[in-house]
């Protein structure tokens, strides 16, 4: 399998990274030498074997659905690029 | 002997007899600091005056007589963790600027045990890499050099900062992380030593994700036994990481003694793959036989599926490094370059804060996670990656802990192996298996190639069992009486 220029595309739009054109041709090339690579795990028997999700040999843990932490929207908002008041501010989103 | 060439056993006990100060400690270190960082770019922010200041509040707390583990003790943070209101960068411009409100558990838990930071460590840029050459910081130089030959070598990565800043004397500890061996590889190429524990032991609580499910953190040093210290104020149980054990802390120190007799060590076959050089065929020999000559019992034993990690690993570490890295949008933290839209500075802002291998891991990690591609790569490789931990779940039935080399080759040179990122991936062969399985594994230096540069042995042991890998460590390091220095250090 290999990747078209447009799925190269595609793929940046779906990361949210902005790509110019003269990058295209080197990342799809990059990109494709991965694929390959990871094309050999296609040799591997995978019958009736569950997935592996977590490094944890653990069931998920919950705890209490209480309040813990908070009241420091100070701290939150102290490295944020722009601010509004108590709010995170971004570039117009509705005309 | 010189204040910077001290282990941290005995620095600390030349403290608690008062024969030296922790201010002098660390005015030794930062005064070693400013003379070589310039060169070796081992630290991406250096902080003396705190140090002083934390190491005044030691000198207290020692005449008190309430001294902890760690107190006085100098060491460098990889710039992974975050520190409450220190600069904190993940070697990306994508967090420049960026200062933690908050302190991760590991360093919360290293300065309640009295250690002193010296600064934030150089890396791999958000812990991508096995060269330290993504560092957004430029960058680390390895103080080790080839006999006869000046020219600059990686101190591999993504800890390269670390261990290049214990191998040149400029801390006493570290801190790493290791997702796929970066803190095994990079003490392996600077001749330290380090351990990643067990999934799970120490707090992923404020250091900056990579792929969580593999993301770790561990100790490095000189010595197996100050590895044991560090790892024990580093571990321990964190409500605030919801895949941290509730396991007890062991006195890993205590397995540094117990010897390996009798023990079964397992020699995986696998682990023995084409284009392996010859030096390090011959140093795991070497080591096969010091193990032996103590009194371990020496198993042949299979991990089949070993030569499916890498290419495992590099679909499931770039899957959660997309999902993770996703945060960095511009909105809340870092850096923001302004848009058309709200889309638009979304992809300008990523575009310029993230450099080029952390674009490719992310695109990928996008792509096998996209519908239709999902089940071809990203749930094959899950179940490939339980395949793997069966490996090791059956073969620790049969024996204690595992010997391998702790990576396929020593240091290599600026530049080099840069041409295609598979051939910068091959470094971690030997170690990603006990990444994606879980399993504790550490690297000790184990003697020099012809050209004067350090190797390392891999001791690999079944879920939270440090202590095994603790105790054939130190048996290992003793047969090994590794005392070389590196050309660039502090005196």
């Amino acid at each position: 399998m290999s990747l078209e220029p447009a799925t190269v595309r595609r793929i940046a739009k779906l990361a949210r990274i902005r790509v110019e054109d003269d990058e295209i041709a080197p990342l799809q090339t990059q990109l494709n030498a991965m694929l390959d690579y990871v094309a050999q795990l296609g040799g591997v028997d995978i019958t009736g074997v569950e997935p592996l999700s977590g490094g944890a040999q653990m069931a998920m843990r919950l705890r209490e659905d209480t309040m813990c932490d908070g009241a420091i929207a100070e701290q939150i908002l102290a490295n944020a690029p722009d601010r509004a008041g108590e709010f995170f501010a971004v570039p117009k989103v509705i005309e | 002997m010189s204040l910077t060439h001290l282990s941290i056993k005995d620095a600390a006990a030349a403290l608690a007899a008062r024969k030296i100060s922790a201010v002098e400690l660390t005015q030794a270190h930062n005064n070693a600091i400013a003379a070589l960082n310039p060169r070796l770019n081992a630290y991406i922010t250096t902080t003396p005056e705190p140090a002083l200041a934390q190491a005044q509040a030691a000198d207290a707390r020692i005449a008190q007589g309430n001294a902890g583990p760690l107190t006085g003790i100098p060491l460098a943070i990889k710039d992974l963790f975050c520190t409450a209101g220190v600069r904190t960068t993940a070697a990306s411009k994508m967090l420049d600027p960026f200062i933690p409100p908050y302190e991760s558990t590991v360093t919360a838990q290293l300065l309640a045990a009295g250690a002193v930071f010296l600064g934030k460590a150089n890396l791999d840029e958000f812990a991508m890499g096995s060269s330290n050459m993504s560092s957004a910081y430029g960058p680390v130089e390895n103080p080790w050099k080839r006999a006869g030959s000046d020219a600059k070598l990686v101190p591999g990565g993504s800890s390269g900062g670390s261990a290049a800043a214990l191998a040149a004397r400029l801390c006493l500890g570290a801190t790493g992380t290791d997702t796929g061996g970066s803190i095994r590889q990079p003490a392996a190429f600077t001749g330290t030593t380090g351990i990643k524990p067990t999934y799970g032991r120490c707090s992923r609580y404020g250091v900056v994700a990579f792929a969580s499910s593999l993301d770790q953190a561990g100790p490095m040093a000189r010595s197996v036994e100050d590895c044991a210290i560090l790892l024990g104020a580093m571990a321990g149980f964190d409500a605030k990481d919801s895949t941290s054990a509730q396991r007890p802390v062991p006195d890993f120190q205590a397995s540094l003694a117990r010897g390996v007799r009798g023990l079964r060590i397992g020699i995986p076959a696998e682990y023995s793959v084409a284009g392996m050089s010859d030096e390090i065929s011959r140093l795991w020999q070497k080591g096969i036989g010091w193990l032996r000559e103590q009194g371990a019992e020496i198993i042949d034993v299979s991990l089949p599926h070993t030569h499916y990690g890498l290419p495992a690993y590099y679909i499931v570490a770039s899957a959660e490094a997309s999902s993770n890295l996703a945060r960095y949008d511009g909105v809340r933290f870092g850096a923001r370059v302004g848009g058309e839209d709200l889309i638009d500075m979304y992809e300008r802002t990523r575009a310029a804060g993230f450099g080029a291998e952390v674009k490719r891991r992310i695109m990928i990690g996008t792509y096998v996670l996209s519908a239709g591609y999902y089940d071809a790569y990203y749930l094959r490789a899950q179940k490939v990656r339980n395949l793997i931990l069966r490996d090791f779940t059956q073969v620790f039935d049969k024996v204690d802990a595992l010997l391998t080399p702790s990576a396929p080759t020593a240091a290599f040179g600026f530049g080099e192996q840069m041409n295609d990122p598979i051939t910068m991936y091959l470094n971690d062969v030997f170690t990603v298996p006990a990444s994606l399985a879980g399993v504790p594994a550490m690297s000790v230096p184990a003697g020099l190639n012809a050209q004067g540069l350090p190797l390392g042995l891999q001791i690999i042991a079944k879920h939270f069992d440090e202590e095994m890998v603790f105790t054939v460590a130190a048996a290992l390091e003793r047969a090994a009486a590794f005392s070389h220095l590196p050309t660039v250090r502090a005196a």
